[in-house]
């Protein structure tokens, strides 16, 4: 019997591991509730509360001054599929101390493509949320041109696919479940508040060079700059490379570490 | 082309400095049951491990139906169906979802899955609970519906790694007689336990012990009409 991998078995298993994702999610309705609350609390709460602390200027891509509220959208959109992206590589650790990623693991295809999958199953997951957050969000006055909702979208799949690499090369270095806390504190609130998802770079710098300069080389600030302008039509083209590269970087890495005879699997220890 | 459903020469294993595995050597012949004896920590999993390519094997030569691990990964695991000791399947999907999932890791279309799912339980006697979540699962049903699972894409060699730890007494014997069922069918079993209940006098009988192959044979003639387990102390040096 021939057993060559022909390409629609590809596209077999690649539907397969989409399918189990958002079948997951779905079930999980908590963690929908959670992922959509999460960024709507700091736009209904924080944001609303900020707006009075925080005058802004007129910085790209808004033509004009804009509202709190509006400023901040594109940085949580990009946390939505920061913690979509923890989510996943959290789901491939708990897989991992189940059977569930041996098996994985054990199917003929080639161990990027099947990791590759997973990271796009994450994605697609990761733009339903945003979405819904961004329709939510049009009821409470962020209201970016229509053309906006179309342009956004390669942003999200290229941003979302980044943070999504990288929760999947966290994953291969995590070793159990309970290390997960430490790269809530360590990775996740970080990256979030060292960005320009709550404040555009120009205010960091009156308040500190470095913390300006750190922003600057961060890789969700390019995430969130990314989807800003694409919200707007527009494309930023540094953030573009930066996020393209670190894709790259992160889900090279990941590859590298879920290989059997490299990185962390070379060295774990069985009974 | 070897003849045997799983040929393994020759391997070792090390983590650092510690030696798992020693020059490890066996065979399963196709259509046989073979047992592979140890205690924990014998070598069973990281040899399954290598078989399965989670480790890589760095020496020797592991061939699944002819086909080297090595040379052609591809084709020698989708000849290969496992059921690990910790359980792959998702407790909060139906039977049904899981073995579409993992028919489509091996390339299998959701049409041929569902036709293939309906077989796969028939064999393993669930065919009504298909459509059940398998957390509505008694432990001994999930345990065979993990069989199912391996069995979706049509394996030439089962590789069962404890596929009873946790299960009660009677559940055990299903599990195993299940297994018996299916070499009678035609599939290759390699079954991995430190039970010695479950092994008959006409299985195949591979002993390991600190990573080393102490025995092999049948178990008939290991044990050499004595008790396997006096038979497996002696061995062991763990005589009292």
């Amino acid at each position: 019997m021939s057993r060559e991998l022909t390409p629609r078995m590809w596209l077999t298993a690649f539907l397969g591991i989409a399918r189990r994702e958002t079948l997951r999610f779905v079930n999980q309705r908590g963690r929908f509730l959670a992922a959509l609350v999460r960024p709507l609390v700091w736009l209904f709460i924080f944001a609303a509360g900020f707006r009075a602390v925080l005058g802004l200027s007129i910085t790209p891509p808004y033509q004009t001054y804009v509202l709190y509220e509006v400023y901040v959208t594109p940085g949580l959109c990009a946390m939505i599929q920061l913690f979509n992206g923890m989510q996943s590589s959290l789901s491939m650790v708990y897989d991992r101390e189940t059977g569930a990623m041996r098996t994985l693991l054990v199917s003929p295809f080639p161990r990027w493509f099947l990791l590759g999958s997973k990271l796009v199953a994450g994605v697609i997951v990761s733009i339903i949320q945003v979405y819904t957050f961004l329709a939510i969000a049009w009821f409470w006055e962020v209201e970016p041109p229509p053309i906006g909702y179309l342009t956004v979208l390669p942003a999200l799949v290229l941003s979302g696919m980044m943070l999504g690499a990288m929760g999947l090369f966290l994953s291969s270095a995590i070793r159990h479940l309970e290390n997960f806390a430490g790269v809530m504190n360590f990775v996740i609130f970080p990256m979030f508040f060292a960005s320009t998802a709550l404040y555009p770079l120009w205010r960091m710098r009156e308040s500190s060079t470095l913390l300006h300069d750190i922003c600057a080389i961060n890789p969700f600030t390019h995430a969130v700059e990314l989807i800003r302008f694409a919200l707007y039509g527009q494309f930023d083209l540094l953030s573009f490379l930066v996020v393209t590269g670190c894709l790259i970087l992160f889900f090279g890495a990941a590859v590298f570490m879920y290989d059997p005879a490299k990185g962390l699997w070379a060295r774990r220890k069985g009974g | 082309m070897s003849t045997a459903a799983l040929s393994i020469q020759n391997v070792s294993h090390k983590f650092g400095r510690v030696e798992a595995l020693k020059d490890v050597s066996l065979s399963v012949p196709r259509g046989g049951f073979t047992a592979l004896l140890g205690v924990n920590g014998a070598g069973k999993t990281t040899l399954f491990s290598l078989i399965t390519r989670l480790y890589n094997n760095s020496s020797g030569r592991i061939e699944v139906a002819g086909h080297d691990l090595r040379l052609a990964p591809g084709a020698a695991l989708a000849r290969l169906g496992v059921v690990f000791q910790s359980r792959a399947l998702d407790a909060d999907l139906t039977v049904a979802q899981n073995l579409s999932y993992h028919a489509a890791l091996h390339g299998i279309g959701r049409a041929q899955a569902r036709i293939r799912a309906v077989e796969v339980m028939t064999q393993v006697g669930l065919a009504d609970r298909l459509d059940a979540r398998v957390s509505a699962l008694s432990g001994g049903q999930q345990r065979r519906a993990e069989i199912a699972r391996a069995l979706i894409h049509r394996p030439e060699i089962l590789l069962l790694d404890e596929a009873t730890v946790g299960l009660d007494v009677k559940s055990r014997a299903e599990v195993v007689e299940l297994t018996r069922a299916l070499t009678r069918d035609g599939v290759s079993a390699l079954w991995a336990t430190h039970i010695m209940d479950e092994i008959r006098p006409e299985d195949g009988l591979v002993i390991l012990h600190k990573g080393r192959v102490l025995a092999a044979g049948s178990a008939g003639e290991i044990a050499a009409g004595a008790d396997l387990t006096q038979t497996f102390l002696r061995l062991t040096g763990e005589e009292t």
